[in-house]
């Protein structure tokens, strides 16, 4: 047998592989292979590195906050209490090295203090909790939604289909601040409500993106083949159909927590969100419009906050878009 | 051999239920496949036979309805209606039969295990994600009672089965890093994975080059003697049916019109469709060189012409074969009915005595064959 197949060597491999150790990933999605891809993309390595920089922070002060009772807080030599009001009030001091009509900046408060004179470094420190958490959250509830809803509604077609869809239609047509801010009116004006308001919100973007990939998906043949073999339909989708959405689906996700991010800031601008005293950096947006003219610096920080942080995901979301390109075999 | 048929397919119908109306894409079909045996199923583009192939595994999606007939595998029903009722172009109101498999039963004990499939195109029939060992340990894993381990030691020797080197680092990699025709070895290797009795290749070589097509089809050859599988093997090409089938369907516009093994096929044809095939084929055994396309096109599905489907090309188109509608029948064959195993050879077609419409007597038909539409232009054409 092995002489029949020596003759067959000289059948042309397609391009002969430049790496195949034991340690390749066996699948081109999931959290290796694309790690591996991000690498490769500066883009991407930037929005990354920021976003892995913010959410270290988050998942710092979120322990602080949960666990320790802003221990941390005060064990830190530049920090202070993020909520409580401190003892010695300089309400909007300018950062370090600045001056302006109420005082000059001090070391103590190196981006200055707000109108209850905190110190504004800390709460905007602690202000990444709110919005990596919402961020996150409410992109995972649209992403888990959106993937059910559009994967049963694209696989199965017919008039499923066409009741979803209707449905995501309905939603879609709604303004995005006003579905979140009519499901807040009813339910409450919490941060948690605003998170799955935000999420649900964002159900038809992932719906919409998950049935157009699955319902071309459904004509390839390798599920025929999957059908023909005996595979069941729910291996079918979670095993071919999902995975071949992975790409499309996480470019949309980094890009989502950004748009996530931007919304929930725009409600507790609004006063819907993170009530005071939790640090939220819309919410300090919010408490600065009053004070634009004596103390101008409150209100830039946290919009460079969320700048940074919804740019980051912007780039992140960019460059898996062409690290994770299936047409760019590397 | 054994007597029973391994697959016995019996007047099966598939219809596609379209806007533009029902297309008769199998209009009455049957055919045997033995144990072991390499059946092929051969027509051009449009005659049936992937329709065919999908029928048998139940794999019709809709708009199309297996609306007839009766398939059997091993004793078992895989497709069986009590009678059917319905309007025409309205899909039927079907009752199954109560031994007919369930979806449930022809997804765990058919497909996969007992009949498994390859399709044409090996660049698509892999998921370009996941590595093609992982899917081949995934598809024995589903279908035979083998630990992660196990199937995996399991996959990297079917690969080496298919004549796939260096099987282990091939394991680890993905669809786009194969050839085409090492592809074809993987879904080879997959189809056999669960040694199933019977193996359709859906025109598994067409997008293949000859070089490769002929190390595959050798390839075939080998693993049916050692593993004894049977195949119904999809083609349009008369030269693959030559390397490897031992009996033949040839199919048009939705219907078996001849079935005989090979050699008869070749050498004593009964069918002027097979003939043309025939003369459209180069062949090393035929000296004059000249290759004769077959003339005309094939005629919609949609509305297959009335008689038989044949007349609008058939170079010895008479005027009864408008009319009368020629089912598959024996043929007599001279010295013997029937090959060593009994199986007989079978044409659908007015001008054999088996027939007795009046053939002989009727007027010559002018189509698209014998020149009729080109007047004028070819008259030797028209006799
Ligand atoms: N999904 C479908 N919808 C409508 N018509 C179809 C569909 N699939 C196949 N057909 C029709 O059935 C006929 C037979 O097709 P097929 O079996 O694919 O031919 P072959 O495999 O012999 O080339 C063709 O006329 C084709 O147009
Ligand atoms: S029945 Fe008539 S038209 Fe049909 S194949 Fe025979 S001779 Fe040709
Ligand atoms: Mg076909």
């Amino acid at each position: 047998m092995m002489a029949v197949h020596e003759t067959q060597g000289e059948e042309e491999f397609a391009d002969e592989p430049t790496e195949g150790g034991v340690d390749e990933v066996e699948a081109r999605v999931g959290l290796a292979y694309t790690l591996k891809q991000v690498k490769r993309d500066s883009t991407a390595r930037m929005g990354f590195y920021i976003i892995a920089f913010i959410t270290a922070i988050a998942a710092f002060v979120s322990i602080d906050y949960y666990l320790l009772d802003y221990a941390m807080a005060k064990a830190i030599p530049f920090l202070h209490h993020p909520e409580r009001d401190p003892e010695v009030i300089n309400t909007l001091l300018p950062p370090v090295g600045m001056e302006n009509g109420l005082g000059s900046g001090t070391w103590e408060h190196p981006l200055g203090t707000d109108h209850r004179g905190r110190d504004i470094l800390t709460r905007l420190i602690y202000g990444t909790r709110i919005a990596m958490t919402v961020g996150f959250m409410a992109t995972a509830i649209g992403l888990v939604g959106g993937t059910l809803v559009g994967a049963v509604s694209g696989y199965y077609g017919g008039w499923v289909d066409d009741v979803l869809q209707r449905i995501t239609d309905t939603i879609y047509a709604i303004p995005f601040l006003v579905l979140v801010i009519a499901f807040m009116s009813a339910f409450g004006r919490d941060i948690s409500y605003a998170m799955v308001g935000v999420g649900i919100a964002s159900i038809p973007v992932f719906n919409r993106l998950i049935r157009s990939r699955v319902v071309s998906i459904r004509e390839e043949e390798y599920i025929e083949a999957a059908k023909a073999a005996g595979v069941k339909d729910r291996n079918i989708i979670l095993r071919h159909v999902i995975p071949n959405s992975f790409a499309p689906v996480l470019v949309q996700a980094t890009l989502q927590v950004g748009v996530s991010i931007l919304i929930v800031a725009g409600l507790s601008f609004l006063g819907f969100g993170a009530q005071p005293p939790t640090p939220s950096w819309g919410q300090m947006l919010a408490a600065s419009r009053n004070y634009m003219l004596p103390a101008p610096t409150f209100s830039i920080w946290p919009g460079i906050a969320i700048l940074v942080t919804v740019v980051a995901f912007n780039l992140l979301g960019d460059g898996l878009q062409d690290a994770l390109d299936p047409r760019i075999n590397n | 051999m054994s007597e029973e048929p391994l697959l016995k397919v019996e007047n099966l119908k598939t219809q596609f239920f379209t806007e533009d109306g029902t297309v008769r894409a199998v209009d009455g079909i049957s055919f045997e496949v033995y144990e072991g045996e390499l059946v092929g199923l051969v027509g051009e583009s449009g005659a049936g036979k992937s329709v065919a192939a999908l029928s048998v595994m139940r794999l019709i999606d809709s708009p199309g309805v297996i609306v007839d007939g009766e398939v059997t595998f091993k004793g078992k029903t895989l497709v069986g209606y009590e009678e059917t009722t319905g309007e025409p172009g309205e899909p039927p109101e079907l009752v199954e039969r109560e031994e007919m498999l369930t979806e449930e039963e022809m997804r765990t004990q058919i497909r996969g295990r007992e009949i498994a499939i390859i399709f044409q195109d090996p660049m698509e029939s892999l998921n370009p994600v996941f590595t093609v060992g992982s899917q081949l340990r995934e598809f024995i894993e589903l279908n035979r009672d083998l630990s992660g381990t196990e199937a995996r030691a399991e996959a990297v020797q079917m690969l080496r089965e298919v004549g796939i080197p260096e099987p282990e680092k091939r394991y680890e990699q993905y669809p786009h890093q194969f050839s085409g025709g090492m592809r074809q070895r993987v879904l080879i290797a997959m189809a056999l994975a669960c040694e199933p009795s019977l193996i359709i290749a859906d025109e598994p070589t067409t997008a293949l080059d000859v070089t490769v097509e002929g190390q595959i089809l050798d390839l075939v050859e080998e693993l049916q003697r050692k593993y004894d599988t049977a195949f119904v093997w999809v083609t349009h090409d008369m030269g693959v049916v030559a390397e490897i089938c031992d009996r033949v369907n040839v199919m048009y516009l939705g219907e078996v019109i001849e079935q005989a093994n090979v050699e008869e096929l070749f050498y004593d044809t009964k069918h002027p469709y097979t003939e043309a095939l025939l003369a459209s084929m180069p062949r090393p055994d035929r000296t004059t060189g000249e290759l004769n396309p077959i003339r005309g096109v094939m005629p919609e599905a949609i509305n297959p012409p009335s008689g038989c489907r044949f007349h609008s090309r058939c170079p010895d188109a008479r005027e009864v074969c408008r009319r009368v509608h020629p089912d598959l029948r024996a043929i007599e064959n001279g010295d013997h009915d029937g090959d060593e195993n009994g199986r007989v050879h079978r044409a659908a077609c007015v001008k054999h005595d088996a027939f007795d419409v009046g053939y002989p007597e009727s007027e010559p038909l002018e189509n698209e064959a014998t020149g009729g539409f080109e007047v004028g232009l070819t008259q030797e054409g028209s006799r």
